[in-house]
């Protein structure tokens, strides 16, 4: 897993690139949760385009960092998502809840 | 056509990406559409996890295994473990159900297998271990 990160005021835009399963989820969560100490981050843009695979175990990361966003007011919005990585957020209603550009 | 395969690996959670490469590797004979292709990769990474996490509790020395039959355009898929078993099978297929909340899992492992897969069978003993079987018809050829 790969990331790339830009921060624009309230906004922090990620590019996630590679396999996010379990055995990548941990270190994604991390690197994460470490930009997001930053608190005047209020919207993250995850940009998927680069994603080559994921499972249920990558909509808990998304889950999770939306969850923690909500709670100081924010809301994460996701893009550029492949056929794969579109066929599970459809199945699991993830587009119900994270915001889609 | 008929082909069998059988791969055992240790549960270390790297092992997650060898089991999908080799599941798509071994049902690409059946001339699968991407789609099925990238929701049997998807399955399996399912299985699997669940076997890693669940079955043996993170513990890294214990054996995994898939088997794969191939049966004309019938494919199945079969993860074994001997693990701790599923005490409630029900409430474990359940969407969102996990039972390991501090893992920030999304409960949804069975229900992605369920929509990737034409059927998904669980037998499971607690204290002797798990065994998943998968099956899907390969409809669409490249």
């Amino acid at each position: 897993m790969e990331l790339n990160a830009q921060k624009r005021g309230p906004r922090l835009s990620v590019q996630l690139s590679g396999e996010l399963d379990h055995h990548s989820a941990e270190q994604t969560r991390i690197m994460l949760d470490t930009l997001l100490r930053d608190v005047t981050v209020h919207e993250l843009v995850l940009d998927l385009s680069g994603m080559t695979f994921m499972d249920s175990a990558g909509l808990g990361v998304i889950l999770g960092r939306f969850r923690k966003l909500s709670m100081r007011g924010g809301k994460l919005i996701v893009k550029g998502m492949n056929a794969s990585v579109d066929r599970i957020f459809q199945m699991s209603g993830l587009y119900a809840i994270v915001e889609r550009q | 056509m008929h082909n069998e395969m059988e791969v055992r690996f240790l549960s270390l959670s790297g092992n997650e990406s060898f089991a999908r490469a080799a599941a798509a590797s071994f049902a690409a004979q059946m001339n699968p559409g991407i789609e099925e292709l990238s929701d049997i990769r998807t399955a399996v990474s399912e299985a699997v996890t669940n076997a890693i996490i669940h079955g043996y509790d993170q513990n890294m020395d214990c054996i995994v295994t898939m088997q794969m039959e191939i049966e004309d355009d019938d494919l199945t898929v079969i993860v074994k473990d001997d693990g701790c078993g599923i005490g409630d099978i029900e409430l474990a297929r359940k969407p969102f159900f996990t039972s390991k909340p501090e893992l920030e899992r999304s409960g949804m492992g069975f229900s992605v297998m369920e929509a990737f897969m034409d059927s998904v069978n669980v037998q499971s003993e607690v204290g002797a271990g798990t065994v998943v079987t998968m099956r899907k018809h390969i409809r669409h050829a490249n």
